[in-house]
């Protein structure tokens, strides 16, 4: 092996995180036995953040606004996106701390500094499968039953982490050398919420905007997976592959200047 | 290219550049867009090579002790060689797996258990999990915890806790082993130890690299030494030849020194800076060593650049062995008070002298209020403690870095 000061390459990079794999599963059940160990109401906190956004949302902009709900209930409408939301605003902002947080290995040792954005991804998890309990009962009571299209649920969870890795890593990165970047996550994520189509439908926009709104690939995370469980017809595809390709772009994008950035680290951080 | 087939790792013309000065370690974003619309600040572009121009090669099965002075860049050449930075210049070739122990117990995690905690450090130093289970009875039986396995690692004592993370360690198995002052912390039993395991590993036929400013430890462990000086490569060779060089010119104060220029040891602000250390005589006269027994005093010239709150100048005093032996606060004797611009001088005077003889090395800080630093200097300066010419008594050699007074008495107990 033969270590240069200029050479960063990106597919070198994947690859050496698929070798150390078992070190970013340790890392990854190392955040979720902590996480676990240090809350009292444990699980109970995946079920009560998007159960009383649910109900205030379902009041303000269900009941009061009328906001229309694709055909569906405007709880399990607005639950059904929050699932999904919820899994990728946590997985952003772990992943955007994570190398500060994990600045007395980065100082250590070596390893892929990849594996420390990637770790976090998986705990919201399982918040998520817990919060996923409570929308089949929400379903069960509105007399709502998934189609075959459930299938393609965990395609609509691997973009919404894909896409929270794309913006993770680069936050991660810029969080390194400008420590203030941790305050602009929690507004950006606001903001971010908003521009989702998670308490409308997206079907308020007149096309082509409402497929232009897929370059936000949270769009068509939200859109897809309400499509998947809920069984309704009107998948948004354009919208949808604009979605895709956003992805694919914004975490190529992430993953060069993570790269480029990453032999800096021990260095400032 | 493939190396000759013994050597495991070749170092080429490596060099390391830090920039250094006042700036702060990391900016926040803000300051970058101040930077953008308001008056262009000059730019801090002062450098320094922490490793320059650096080559040599290490073979199987050999033990290379790294040494010089705090500062030196023994660090970052174990960085560099482990990975954890990249070199600026030059390369470094390594043949087999690199374990590196810069710390033991990274990544330890308080909350899990001692077995989580075995798990979670061994796949950071770079086991296997297959290779963590198998190893697992034998580490809980080195590091004697057995009965708190399962307990959090909160709840352990510090003994305990290094027994655990060292015993993780010892049970790695590379080609090429890095070492860090890892020997420096823990008791003395602990430190046997450990020094036991690494000459288990080189005799294994495994390559290590030992870093230290522990001359003795250099010596004893090791078949080769690097001597490093100012981030070149002052002397390479057998152990007992290099560190003969480095005993010999052991950079030390004699007289005055100047502590202006910028060094990669040098924290803080720059509000205020120090720019002059004196060694001095009780009486003031500026003096080339101390005497064992007779007093002593340093004198530090601090230059104010902008107003100051001054809360904390300290001196501390670090053994031949690098071991922090003691701090001395200017508070101790004066009030704390703000400081205008201005050159300062304090003195400390050491009376009585409680230093045998040896070489110190000091440390100093300039801090204001919450532990702002103003100016940090690691490896300030040295300065010698001669033995006394008329203390024809002493003639065994005292083992020991400070003289304690003692007040002897016998009974017999028995008749």
């Amino acid at each position: 092996m033969v270590i240069e000061g200029e050479d960063s390459s990106l597919v070198r990079d994947v690859r050496e995180v698929w070798r150390y794999r078992e070190l970013l599963s340790f890392l990854a059940w190392r955040d979720l036995k902590v996480r676990y160990k240090q809350t009292v109401l444990g699980a109970a906190w995946a079920v009560l953040q998007p159960v009383l956004t649910m109900v205030v949302f379902s009041i303000v902009f269900g009941h009061l606004a009328k906001i229309p709900s694709d055909g569906v209930p405007y709880p399990v409408f607005v639950y059904a996106a929050l699932l999904p939301w919820s899994l990728f605003a946590h997985a952003l902002t772990e992943s955007s701390q994570s190398l500060v947080a994990n600045r007395n290995l980065i100082t250590k040792v070596y390893f892929p500094r990849l594996v420390i954005p990637i770790a976090p991804l998986f705990v919201g998890l399982v918040d998520f499968a817990i919060a996923a309990v409570v929308l089949a009962g929400m379903m069960a009571w509105y007399g709502i039953v998934p189609g075959v299209a459930i299938v393609c649920v965990p395609a609509f969870v691997l973009l919404g982490l894909l896409t929270a890795l794309a913006v993770g890593v680069w936050l991660a990165a810029l969080n390194v050398q400008y420590r203030d970047v941790r305050y602009v996550v929690p507004f950006l994520t606001q903001l971010w919420f908003f521009a989702t189509p998670v308490a409308y439908p997206s079907a308020l926009l007149p096309e082509p905007w409402r497929s232009v709104s897929g370059l936000n690939p949270m769009a068509g995370v939200v859109e897809g997976f309400r499509w998947a469980v809920l069984d309704r017809p009107g998948l948004p595809g354009p919208l949808l592959i604009v979605s895709v390709i956003s992805v694919l772009a914004l975490l190529l994008a992430g993953l060069r200047y993570f790269s480029r950035m990453e032999r800096a680290f021990a260095d400032v951080i | 290219m493939r190396p000759p087939d013994d050597v495991v790792i070749r170092v080429e013309q490596l060099g390391k550049r830090y920039p250094i000065g006042v700036r702060p370690r990391y900016r926040a974003l803000r300051d970058v867009l101040a930077d953008a619309v308001g008056p262009r600040r000059p730019a801090t572009s002062d450098a320094v090579w922490a490793l320059d121009d650096v080559s040599f090669a290490v073979r199987e099965g050999e033990v290379l002790g790294v040494i010089g002075r705090n500062g030196a860049g023994k660090s970052t050449l174990l960085k560099l060689l482990a990975r954890i930075t990249r070199p600026t210049r030059g390369s470094i070739e390594l043949r087999g797996r690199v374990a590196s122990l810069l710390e033991v117990g990274t990544g330890f995690h308080p909350e899990l258990t001692g077995r989580e905690n075995i798990f979670l450090n061994g796949a950071i130093l770079g086991m296997t999990k297959a290779e963590i289970v198998r190893k697992l009875d034998e580490i809980v039986a080195f590091a004697e915890v057995e009965r708190f396995i399962d307990t959090p690692v909160k709840h352990y004592s510090s003994g305990m806790y290094l027994r655990l993370a060292f015993a993780i360690a010892a049970h790695l198995e590379p080609e090429i082993l890095l070492v860090d002052e890892v020997l420096a912390v823990g008791d003395a039993a602990f430190q046997k130890k450990c020094t036991g395991k690494m000459g288990d590993v080189a005799k294994g036929g495994r390559t290590v690299l030992f870093v230290s400013h522990n001359i003795g430890a250099i010596t004893t462990l090791c078949t080769h030494a690097a001597y490093l000086v100012a981030g070149r490569l002052a002397a390479f060779g057998p152990a007992h030849e290099v560190a003969m060089a480095y005993t010999r010119d052991a950079a030390v104060l004699s007289g005055a020194a100047d502590l202006g220029a910028p060094s990669v040891s040098r924290r803080g602000d720059g509000a205020a800076r120090f720019v002059q250390a004196t060694l001095q005589d009780a009486r003031g006269r500026a003096i080339a060593s101390a005497v064992e027994g007779a007093p002593f005093r340093i004198e530090l010239r601090l230059e104010v650049r902008r107003p100051i709150d001054l809360r904390i100048l300290s001196i501390t005093l670090i053994d031949p062995y690098g071991n922090d032996l003691a701090t001395t606060m200017h508070y101790d004797s004066l009030a704390a008070a703000p400081l205008g611009r201005g050159l300062y001088a304090f003195s400390a005077t050491f009376d009585p002298n409680p230093l045998r003889q040896g070489t110190f090395d000091v440390r100093l800080a300039c801090l204001g209020p919450s532990f702002h630093e103003h100016d940090h200097l690691h490896h300030a300066f040295a300065f010698v403690v001669a033995r006394s010419a008329d203390d024809p008594d002493d003639v065994i050699a005292r083992p020991g870095v400070v003289k304690v007074d003692a007040a002897w008495q016998m009974t017999r107990v028995t008749p």
